[in-house]
């Protein structure tokens, strides 16, 4: 009965989002107010109902109503309360109904605002909303329903179904299969909603950016009023790619955080046009150039949001990722086909109406960098792109699969974002619109001198790796900028406001909120460089199997097998743990628990390491569990990961950054009201 | 609100034709390449009625067939062939291995029926300890490079069947392990009769 | 202990151990290669029948029977080329972490570094167009880097240039309250 409920539910708001886009369009064309307003309504009216059937499918969950296939193969009784809420998003259907309910959160936030002054954009933002909900509610409904139930066939098949097949008997087991135990880490837990976040939150500016391009206008209005969206989709693709990194570190059992996979990169790459976007909108707003360039990347990132959504769920790709093949690919292809080519022709139809307001003087000017700085995200965009697209290309000209792997995303990449933190130390000290060599030259040399010692200090301490010492020179480097740029506004604060330095730098920040949070945002960024440099240049492994008793070295480490015990846990998975202690030279550091968790339901053994986290390094042990384990006896496999959890602390960093440079300035509508 | 009163500096250009058309070749050439990946994934398997390509099987040193040490499928034509994809990790294999040199014993004296056997990603020493284990007598062989597998299915398993009539045309899949020898003797019959 | 002992045994050994050489030398030319040195190939190589796994942490009983494999080739003495191109051989290579560079698959190499040339060619012309068009002459102006100096406005354009340094930005607050 709740089930029926629920499908209705999105059944009617899958009408309604038709409804929406229809007034929307009737509205626009015939200047009609009302039904621009209905259209509007209607918008708003989508997020209760989808809140509803979320609800009831909730409930559902937690109720374990394992009559129903998506509930049956994501929850199962002994699981805790909030891994059955959670499970929501454990398999594909529930997760396209997160997709869709986030987008009618996000769309409807957009329609509360006042619209009185940007009256003639309102109609195509609901369009396009409208149209993206539309379609991911049209999977749900059509390919991928959360509510369909177990049926037994005349012929002993179990199908799922939303209505009864002929001659079928409805089936109601006892127990579901349970959450893959893969999923049952905290990263995965708010990774999907995260980066489900910064997908979504993209789709407003995509929005406002048509709805400019259909009514004509050419001003840059749409991106101030969609600024703040920007930089809140960028801060949750951001973390959500971070978490993602960080449950493939504590889960995944290979000592490492990122693998190059397809469906890592279909995430990654929104990421790399909206940063991109999010830099060359700020040109746009001081000089009012870039407009062409601008609405190419926001419309790219929005279709890289879609295309890497079909990437991930159609079967087109191989991943470890990747969800179980469905019928939703056409749907996605006939989407997408759709969505690129309307948006292409409407920028091609509106290009020359998007000319510049100011030209470029110079070369070393901050616009000149920020277009450097796209050109590199670009670079890295294609690397991607064409190393995920590659191996679909030559299987159906050969028949043969490659793939394409680590060693060329790190040769072509590596070069690019050493580029890109070049530019983070440039930037600052560049000025908009004119620059010269010389002027650049004269505000760079000061803080090169000490990021040159940086490779100079570490080749002494014996860090020979050149990659190593030019990618700590550029951290330093951009270290050392951005403390410039801090200490030069603070120190003038303090002579001129005769403020402490506490009290000038909190006025210094909030002020210029922008500037400071983002230069929060690059050292973190470049912090985040640290650990990845660490891991990724200095990373040494050693695997061995070791009697009770028997000891294994890394770096200057030494593990020692002291036991091995095998128990059932409350849950009903089986344990097995193994205690090592750890030396470092003779001093004793602590002890170790790497284990293997055995899900009985599932089938599915789930690796958790055992690691010793300092600022230096990370000591990363895992129970291999597929050689032979007995409590005499135990293959381990040691990862010694330097500086690796710089990399975590920088994304706490960029968190606080993008709170500086997202809160709201008191006088920033007294200025927009000035326009 | 008005627009800035700014005079652009270069005359308004639209894209130019030769732009237009790269972008749209190069969006309909990624629509098509989705397009086919999509169709490829739907349908990895060979259909059965179409001709089989050929190939050739290298067989392992010790398992020659008529003196040659390895078959090319074109050779085998008026055979009926069946074709088994097996591997040593494979657990599912073993329960018909046993099965499958039975149904092969009843029909190698006639000659018209022929049973390749191949070896899927295995390991040498794993895959002869396999067919010493179930005395497999029929044409075995690795599938190098997987360039046979991916002539019938692109997301191979193991173990699967594919049985092909005189004139080499696929009749028959068999995903999965056969449960019996008459099981296997029902398929290939009634193609021996011309059915 | 009796002299002749003492000579003997040394003698009676090494007879004895001579026997054992040519045994010995026959069933390994080097110690059992360890699991480093198997993983150290083992990574490079993805499993064949998994997705996207590299072979050095794939838990499967295949990957398990082809890390063994890897492990008496290098007993063998073959190189790690050796056992690259075996695998390639006999699995196909979609195995190699990187395509090998015959054939269509050299595109997988040059599309990127050539379209990052066109794109950075592209905004060369770019500059230079722009620059020409510019209707200001560049005075080259000197935009040295301390506080306080001349904050630069965009020609005519009535945006508000909020760029200035925070001195002079806060001078102008203050002046407006």
């Amino acid at each position: 009965m709740l089930a029926q409920f629920g499908f209705g539910v999105f059944a009617l708001t899958f009408m309604l989002a038709i409804f929406c886009v229809g007034a929307a369009v009737v509205g626009y064309f015939d200047k009609s107010d009302r039904w621009v307003e209905a259209a509007r309504r209607g918008m708003l009216l989508t997020f209760p109902l989808i809140t509803l059937g979320v609800l009831t499918l909730a409930y559902l969950l937690v109720t374990g109503h394992y009559e129903l296939q998506y509930v049956y193969s994501v929850t199962s009784n002994e699981m805790p309360l909030y891994l059955k809420i959670t499970a929501l998003w454990g398999g594909q259907a529930g997760s396209l109904v997160l997709w869709s309910w986030l987008m009618s959160a996000f769309a409807s936030a957009i329609t509360l605002r006042k619209w009185e002054r940007d009256r003639d954009l309102l109609p195509w933002v609901v369009v396009v909303t409208s149209i993206t909900l539309a379609f991911f509610l049209s999977l749900t409904i059509l390919y991928e329903n959360p509510f369909a139930r177990w049926w037994q066939t005349a012929g002993g098949d179990f199908v799922p179904r939303m209505f009864a097949p002929s001659g079928g008997i409805p089936v109601s087991p006892a127990d579901g299969q349970g959450l893959n135990p893969l999923l049952r880490h905290p990263g995965m837990i708010i990774h999907p909603p995260m980066l489900y976040l910064g997908f979504v939150a993209f789709v407003i500016p995509f929005a406002f950016a048509i709805a400019a391009l259909v009514t004509g206008r050419s001003d840059d209005r749409w991106i101030r009023l969609t600024r703040r969206w920007t930089l809140i989709a960028w801060l949750f693709l951001s973390l959500g790619l971070v978490l993602g990194m960080r449950w493939a570190y504590d889960v995944l059992g290979w000592g490492g955080y990122w693998a190059w996979d397809p469906v890592e990169i279909s995430a990654f790459m929104p990421w790399l046009t909206g940063t991109a976007f999010l830099h060359s909108v700020m040109i746009q707003e001081k000089r009012g150039m870039f407009k062409q360039w601008n609405m190419l990347l926001i419309i790219l990132t929005y279709a890289l949001v879609i295309f890497g959504t079909f990437l991930t769920r159609s079967g087109v790709l191989s991943s470890v990722h990747a969800f179980a093949q469905s019928a939703i690919g056409p749907m996605f292809f006939a989407f997408i086909g759709i969505t690129f080519v309307t948006s292409v022709a409407l920028l091609i139809y509106r290009w020359k109406d998007l000319h510049a307001e100011v030209e470029m003087h110079s070369l070393f000017s901050r616009e000149a960098l920020f277009l450097l700085n796209n050109l590199l995200f670009m670079g890295v965009l294609i690397v991607c792109f064409w190393g995920v697209i590659f191996p679909l290309i030559s299987e159906l000209v050969t028949g043969q699969k490659v793939t394409v792997g680590p060693p060329f995303y790190q040769r072509a990449n590596g070069p690019l974002f050493g580029a890109l933190m070049a530019i983070m130390g440039i930037a600052p000290l560049s000025a908009w619109g004119r620059s010269t060599f010389k002027t650049l030259g004269r505000a760079l040399w000061k803080p090169s001198i000490p990021s040159a010692i940086v490779p100079v200090v570490l080749a002494i301490l014996g860090v020979h790796n050149w990659i190593a010492l030019i990618g700590f020179a550029l951290v330093a480097f951009v270290i050392f900028v951005t403390l410039f740029e801090f200490w030069r506004g603070v120190h003038s604060r303090q002579n001129n406001q005769n403020e402490n330095f506490l009290v000038a730098l909190w006025q210094l920040a909030g002020r210029n909120r922008r500037r400071y949070g983002g230069y929060l945002i690059h050292l973190s960024m470049v912090v985040m460089a640290i650990g990845i440099l660490g891991i990724e240049l200095f990373q040494t492994t050693t695997q061995k199997t070791l009697a009770v008793g028997e000891e294994i070295q890394i770096a200057d480490y030494t593990l020692r097998f002291d036991s091995l015990a095998q128990f059932p846990y409350t849950d009903g998975r089986i344990v097995t743990r193994a205690a090592l202690s750890v030396f470092q030279g003779v001093q004793y550091l602590g002890n170790l628990y790497p284990r293997y968790d055995y899900y009985p339901a599932s089938g599915q053994p789930m690796t958790i390491a055992g690691v010793r986290s300092t600022l230096a390094d990370d000591l990363y042990v895992v129970l291999v569990n597929w050689e032979n384990v007995s409590s005499a006896q135990a293959p381990f496999k040691v990862y010694h990961n330097p500086l690796v959890n710089w990399l975590w602390i920088g994304s706490l960093m960029f968190i606080f950054g993008f709170l500086v440079a997202a809160w709201p300035e008191r006088d920033e509508e007294r200025w927009e009201d000035k326009k | 609100m008005s627009q800035e009163p700014i005079t652009a500096s270069a005359p308004k250009r639209g894209v130019p034709l030769w732009v237009q058309i790269l972008v749209w070749i190069g969006l309909l050439g990624l629509l098509g390449l989705l397009a086919a990946g999509l169709l490829k994934a739907k349908n990895p398997i060979l259909g059965v009625g179409s001709m089989v390509p050929d190939f050739t099987l290298t067989l392992f040193s010790g398992y020659e067939f008529n003196g040659v040490s390895e078959v090319k499928l074109s050779d085998l034509s008026g055979k009926i062939v069946v074709i088994n994809f097996w591997a040593s990790w494979c657990q599912p294999c073993r329960t018909e291995a046993a099965d499958l040199e039975t149904a092969w014993q009843s029909y190698e004296k006639a000659g018209r029926v022929i049973f390749l056997g191949v070896d899927y990603v295995d390991t040498e020493p794993e895959a002869r300890a396999y067919m010493s284990d179930f005395n497999l007598s029929y044409p075995n062989g690795p599938d190098m490079g997987t360039r046979i597998s991916q002539i019938f299915n692109r997301n191979l398993g193991v173990p699967e069947t594919y049985v092909l009539d005189q004139q080499g045309v696929l009749r028959f899949i068999q995903i999965g392990p056969f449960q019996s020898v008459p099981e296997i003797q029902a398929i290939i019959d009634p193609l021996l009769m011309g059915r | 202990m009796k002299v002749k002992n003492i000579i003997l045994l040394p003698l009676f050994l090494l007879l004895f151990g001579v026997a054992f050489i040519p045994v010995v030398a026959v069933s390994a030319q080097q110690p059992t290669p360890s699991d480093d040195e198997v993983n150290a190939i083992a990574r490079q190589l993805y499993c064949p029948v998994c997705e996207n796994t590299p072979l050095d942490v794939c838990p499967t009983t295949a990957c398990h029977q082809w890390r063994e494999l890897i492990r008496q080739m290098l007993a063998e003495g073959k190189s790690e080329a050796d056992i690259k191109q075996y695998f390639v051989d006999y699995y196909g290579a979609r195995v190699l972490s990187e395509p090998p560079r015959t054939g269509i698959n050299w595109l997988v190499y040059v599309v990127p570094p050539v379209a990052f040339l066109a794109g950075a060619y592209l905004l060369f012309r770019a500059f230079q167009t722009w620059k020409r068009l510019s209707k200001e002459p560049f005075t080259g102006a000197d935009r040295s880097s301390s506080p306080g100096t001349e904050p630069e406005t965009a020609k005519g354009s009535g945006i508000v240039e909020d760029d200035a340094y925070v001195a002079r930005l806060e001078e102008e607050l203050k002046k407006r309250k």
